[in-house]
């Protein structure tokens, strides 16, 4: 069962989160960020290349010109590879694990996976952020060595920074199946 | 009689309810099996099947379990009678209420391996605190009961892992095949296991139906005799060659599950890897059993590796005794002495000898790799000591080849004639007006003509190329050093204060006047030489920089040869999953009303050169938890790796150089 329905993030960009329900006890949850805007990229590119021809009548030397334009695709390149996130996923599986993917722009996936034994809560968490005090949704984590302490906060969906009405949504159904999973896994 | 309550339990099985489809039009081999002789296995006509079990039936002296002999054979009293269904019965079937709310979620691991394999029994192991069903292998028609369970306890004794038959496997190859499903019935008799699966696959559809039933009464009223099952594909041959699971357990373990206690998918990871016996034998044994796994088509083995490994114990004797040797040798008294033991600490060309040394040792130690990260170390120390003596020799060949050497000896002439020529430019221009600045002539050219004389002396003494800088900057810096302790004492003076060597501090003093007179004089004096000598001092302090960097250069060069993880690197371009941290999971594609299937992959941490995942964690590195509550949760980097992992490639740092 899909589902897709349209948010915005704290910036105020338009986010697409997308749900599946596989199974009562599996759930899928995806959110699309804004897209590479096709005028910040060409400002930057126009400032980038009007530098280097200023420095270019300056020193008379063709080789900055070249540079300019290696420099501007190398950053690009890079960019896409190792920043900008075009898709963050979380699936949970009861009984198995919740998993965070990112996927970036050059087709570059990175996955957490942490499994249900040492999942504490899923809860949605205040911060301050610059000079914002934004909502996030965060998975805690159960310390070993104390019963009902907590050993780390790990929080989802870092890059999208969706609002507090999407990340309510995600917690309702987060928290519909952590209760599915203790009530089956309750012993008698 | 059990085989009265066999039957009884079948006819039962048979009858609860919800049992039907799985059953219900599986694949039928049509009517001409029913008509094949005991033991013949499916006479079909298709050659494919005929090759697959090669040896035909005929051969084989004794009888099997066909699918043809389907359900006359459970029926009627069996020629070879099964005594005791449960010979060893595994202590999670014996335990009755065991997790047993209902719509419990049942996780089967499958491997990708037996996902097209004929259909059989599913042999694995059944852990019941994570309700999942890790199957190992399938054991393929036609077998004898008795023989599969003596495989079965062997393997058991032998691995220690409880080893049981967890259900069924059918493959549909055609439609239609109602005997082989009731007769797939009929085995949950043979071989009961709590819960009983069932998994059915129909030829060319990706969809699986999956079933696991309980016989046991239903303690809850109301609660169906099955469970929801999950399937989770893995790839054996990775998940045993990741090395994911634990290492060893120690002798003093009890047998039978001792890690049971590991959680979660580590317990996955264990079985998998101890149950190495099972993997034994592939389909060119001439066993009594004939399994599906994923060594059944040969198994994986390699003549070097073996070679290797017979070799290894005597050379690691070998050369451990002659390096105690050596380091005996270089311990003895006589290098402890002090001018040798100075002179050695300061070459490098001794502490790298050390450095290696040392990694030797432990490289060729007799003990055993505990972990996996000792073993990464081993590797990563041996393969960096031979691309040493590799560059070594490629060096050393580069420079013999057309003479080189003597072409570079004879280079070096002119290049210190050169050095010493720029540094007289250097002294000539300091004694002139260097930058503009008006210097003291006869201080000027007392100290220029001091270093051009010492200069001339070196010019023809072609010792090192720039000890003469060295020196330079020795005596510019005590100079240098002179000059200031004589004008801040005499600045003191000036000033009229003293400093108290026994208070070690500066106190007030009063100073005849002939004392002020000279100390105020002398004080103009050397104020106003100052410069002169601050800008020598200046000037070869740079000089005596630049060669330290360059030396300071060359140090890193070779500790990065020391240290360069070469192995890891190396492993993770051609074989990545040796290096896997940890597992990932896929949503396959999934249907409604079927069960979901997921496919678990192994995971690789993010490269340790290129992978950064920095911009994120800078982007909520100012985060702060405003709850109270949760105060003490602090906030920690989002690159966090939950599942089971290891550290690769740490290789232990080099020893300090003091320098």
């Amino acid at each position: 069962m899909e589902d897709e329905q349209s948010f915005s993030d704290i910036c105020g960009g338009r986010l697409a989160l997308q749900r599946r329900y596989y199974s009562p006890s599996c759930r899928e949850f995806c959110i699309s960020c804004p897209r590479l805007s096709l005028r910040s990229l060409t400002a930057v590119t126009c400032t980038v290349w009007l530098a280097a021809y200023g420095l270019f009548t300056l020193c008379e030397n063709s080789i900055i010109l070249s540079a300019a334009i290696f420099i501007t695709l190398l950053g690009l390149l890079g960019y896409l590879h190792f920043v900008k996130i075009d898709q963050e996923t979380l699936l949970i599986i009861d009984s198995l694990g919740i998993q965070m993917t990112s996927s970036y722009a050059s087709g570059k996936e990175s996955t957490t996976f942490i499994e249900m034994g040492k999942v504490k809560d899923v809860i949605i968490n205040e911060g301050i952020y610059m000079q914002k005090v934004i909502y996030y949704l965060c998975i805690l984590l159960k310390d070993p060595v104390e019963p009902h302490g907590i050993s780390q906060v790990v929080p989802v969906f870092q890059s999208a920074k969706p609002r507090l009405d999407c990340l309510i949504e995600v917690y309702r159904s987060c928290q519909e199946v952590l209760a599915h999973q203790e009530a089956t896994s309750a012993s008698p | 009689m059990p085989h009265e309550g066999d039957k009884d339990a079948a006819q039962a099985c048979l009858r609860l309810p919800g049992l039907e489809p799985c059953v219900r039009g599986t694949l039928g081999r049509g009517r001409r099996a029913a008509r094949a002789p005991l033991g013949a296995g499916p006479s079909r006509g298709n050659a494919r099947s005929r090759r697959k079990w090669g040896s035909c039936p005929a051969a084989r002296p004794r009888r099997g379990w066909g699918p043809g002999a389907a359900s006359a054979v459970v029926r009627s009293s069996r020629p070879d009678a099964v005594p005791d269904p449960m010979p060893t019965p595994p202590p999670e079937s014996a335990a009755p209420g065991n997790s047993r709310v209902p719509g419990m979620v049942l996780k089967a691991f499958f491997p990708t391996c037996c996902a097209s394999a004929d259909s059989g029994l599913l042999v694995g192991r059944w852990v019941p605190e994570q309700t999942s069903a890790v199957v190992l292998a399938v054991v393929h028609f036609p077998f004898i009961p008795i023989q599969v369970k003596e495989l079965l306890a062997r393997v058991q004794q032998a691995s220690q892992v409880g080893v049981a038959v967890l259900g069924t496997w059918c493959h549909r190859r055609q439609d239609a095949e109602e005997s082989l499903g009731h007769f797939l019935e009929g085995l949950g008799a043979i071989f009961s296991h709590e819960p009983w699966l069932q998994l059915c696959r129909e030829r060319g559809s990706k969809f699986w139906s999956c079933k696991a039933t309980r016989r046991q009464a239903p303690t809850c009223p109301g609660a169906p005799g099955e469970d929801q099952v999950m399937l989770v594909f893995y790839d054996q041959r990775k998940v045993l060659l990741s090395q994911l699971h634990p290492p060893v357990a120690l002798p003093d373990h009890q047998a039978g599950d001792a890690v049971a206690g590991a959680g979660g998918l580590a317990a996955v990871f264990d079985t998998v890897a101890r149950s190495e016996e099972l993997f034994r034998s592939d389909r060119f044994d001439e066993g009594p059993v004939r399994l599906s796994h994923w060594q059944s088509e040969g198994v994986e083995a390699s003549i070097l590796a073996e070679l290797a490994k017979r070799a290894s114990g005597p050379i690691c004797l070998l050369l451990g005794g002659l390096l105690s040797l050596v380091s005996a040798a270089s311990a003895c008294r006589v290098f402890q002495l002090w001018p040798l033991s100075f002179i050695w600490s300061k070459l490098s060309t001794c502490e790298q000898l050390r450095h290696r040394l040392e990694q030797l040792t432990f490289v060729f130690s007799t003990q055993k790799a505990e972990n996996p990260t000792q073993l990464m170390r081993k590797a990563n120390v041996l393969v960096s000591v031979f691309l040493d003596v590799a560059l070594g020799l490629a060096l050393l060949s580069w420079l013999h080849g057309k003479d080189r050497i003597g072409h570079l000896a004879e280079a070096l002439v002119p290049v210190a004639d050169h050095v010493a020529e720029e540094l007289q430019h250097l002294l000539q221009w300091l004694m002139g007006a260097p930058a503009g600045l008006k210097m003291n002539r006869a201080l000027d050219q007392v100290l220029g003509r001091f270093f051009l004389y010492h200069l001339h002396l070196w010019i023809n003494i072609i010792a090192l190329l720039t000890f003469h800088i060295y020196c330079f900057y020795v005596y510019g810096a005590r100079l240098y050093c002179l000059k200031i302790c004589g004008l801040s004492s005499l600045w003191r003076l000036f000033r009229g204060k003293k400093w108290n060597v026994l208070r070690q501090r500066v106190d007030s003093c009063s100073y005849d006047l002939d004392q002020l007179f000279i100390g105020t004089l002398l004080f103009t004096i050397l104020l106003f030489l100052l410069p002169t000598t601050a800008l020598y001092y200046l000037v070869f302090t740079l000089l005596r920089l630049l060669v330290v960097a360059v030396q300071g250069l060359i140090h890193v060069l070779v500790d990065l040869i020391n240290s360069l993880p070469l192995y890891s690197l190396g492993l993770r371009l051609c074989r990545p999953y040796r290096l896997a941290a940890g597992v990932k999971f896929r949503v396959l594609e999934h249907e409604a009303d079927r069960p979901l299937r997921l496919l678990m992959q192994l995971w690789l941490p993010p490269h340790p050169l290129l992978g950064l995942p920095v911009p994120q964690a800078f982007l909520w590195g100012a985060h702060l938890p405003l709850e109270a509550e949760r105060g003490q949760a602090g906030l920690t980097d989002p690159g966090h790796r939950p599942a089971r992992h290891r550290h690769t490639a740490t290789v232990s740092p080099p020893p300090c150089r003091g320098r």
